[in-house]
């Protein structure tokens, strides 16, 4: 483990072809390969629960609940500094500014709670969902984009501002709801799922890393001088105030800068394959409650 | 608008301990955008906290302070109740004012 993330710091090509060794190994003996099981036929209920029993036995302290607080239930300095944070959370703002947004009609007269289920309050744990009729996974990003362009409004940029304002005032009346991401009867849903798990599991970029080289098996590592944060639970704090990115942030943003990082070229926000990840993300994190909008360093 | 000005006091014993958070871009003069053309300085220069018509906590700032800024002090002579006015200025001449009540 040490050799991976030493690698990681290291510039020279030596260093991480190194690291790539150290990786491979660590993954045999760390047994990440009862989660991976690309070969055998879809069985999200069996991957849900191998999922989370392998959170529980990495890091047996914890509550279920606490790994939706990321990197802040793994590292106690971290965990003081944010508890002193959420005083006065950096996400203010973006939450005020997205609760005028919502309420906000358009110049049809419509609101986005025209749009959502319940007027769109305290529905984020339901996103995303597989849609039948688009035949295709619907996130909460898309969701809110379709409704402002069937309403003639212009879209946001999924990536922040506008967009995380939104959702974050729309997860903020969802907080302490189990995440409830169902998968319908329907192949192309199990399509759809087993192509996010691909996605997370897939290595990618020049450092060849996946999803899970990072979020699953080092969690409470550090990178640099960030702690990462569990694969489980990491959706249910969206959107993110990121202090280095010194604003809000959605999940699409999350994603393609996540990519970037391992040197990849990312997709486009909201792209099939991100919207698939997010749908198999969410899903295996059920029953972890939205804690969102969150901060992160 | 809503007001760039978040503020929280409280008062506890003999002192009141202040949180305040700012909205301002905060731009140093020496950042570059995306075309490579220099972003113009845009920073607060004063933040003032009044309480009871005396000048509590006075801040000069310039282009090295962060974001959206936060800052924390406590005073004492606060009560319960008691206004406290905060107000901030940049170097463009734009300013805001807040008044908020100790909790």
């Amino acid at each position: 483990m040490m050799r991976f993330v030493s690698g990681l710091v290291g510039t020279r090509p030596v260093g991480i072809r190194l690291a790539v060794t150290g990786l491979a190994t660590a993954a045999l003996t760390l047994g990440a390969a009862q989660i991976v099981q690309a070969s055998e036929a879809p069985n999200p209920p069996a991957d849900l629960k191998a999922f989370q029993a392998f959170f529980k036995d990495k890091f047996p302290k914890l509550k279920r609940e606490d790994f939706v607080n990321g990197p802040y239930s793994m590292d106690e300095g971290l965990y003081r500094q944010w508890k002193e944070k959420e005083e006065f959370p950096p996400y203010e703002f973006a939450l005020d500014k997205g609760k005028e947004l919502f309420g906000k009609p358009f110049r049809n007269g419509k609101t986005f709670a025209d749009c959502f289920p319940n007027k769109g309050i305290g529905i984020r744990q339901n996103y995303p969902y597989f849609d039948e009729k688009q035949g295709k996974v619907v996130t909460l990003e898309l969701a809110v984009n379709q409704c402002l362009e069937s309403n003639g409004e212009q879209p946001y940029s999924y990536v922040k501002d506008d967009m995380a304002a939104v959702t974050a005032y729309m997860a903020f009346t969802s907080r302490g709801k189990p995440f409830d991401i169902k998968i319908p009867n329907d192949p192309r849903a199990l399509a759809a799922y087993n192509n996010g798990k691909r996605f997370f599991y897939a290595r990618r970029g020049q450092l060849n890393f996946s999803c899970a080289s990072c979020h699953v098996q080092s969690p409470g590592e550090r990178i640099r001088a960030e702690v990462l944060a569990p694969a489980l639970g990491i959706l249910n704090a969206m959107p993110i105030y990121r202090s280095q990115w010194g604003g809000m942030g959605t999940i699409s943003r999350r994603f393609t800068s996540c990519n970037s990082q391992v040197r990849s070229v990312p997709l486009k926000p909201q792209d099939e394959e991100y919207r698939d990840l997010e749908y198999y993300l969410s899903y295996v994190s059920n029953g972890l409650p939205i804690s969102g909008p969150g901060a992160r360093p | 608008m809503a007001s760039t000005i978040r503020v929280r006091a409280r008062s506890s014993g003999d002192t009141t301990e202040v949180q305040a958070l700012i909205q301002h871009p905060m731009d140093s003069g020496f950042v570059k955008n995306s075309k490579g053309q220099l972003i113009p300085p845009h920073f607060i220069q004063e933040v003032v906290f009044e309480h009871g018509g005396k000048k509590i906590f006075v801040a000069d700032w310039g282009p090295a302070v962060s974001k959206d800024p936060y800052l924390k002090f406590a005073f004492k002579g606060g009560k319960k109740g008691d206004d406290l006015k905060i107000s901030w200025t940049d170097n463009k001449g734009a300013s805001d004012q807040l008044t908020a009540k100790i909790q």
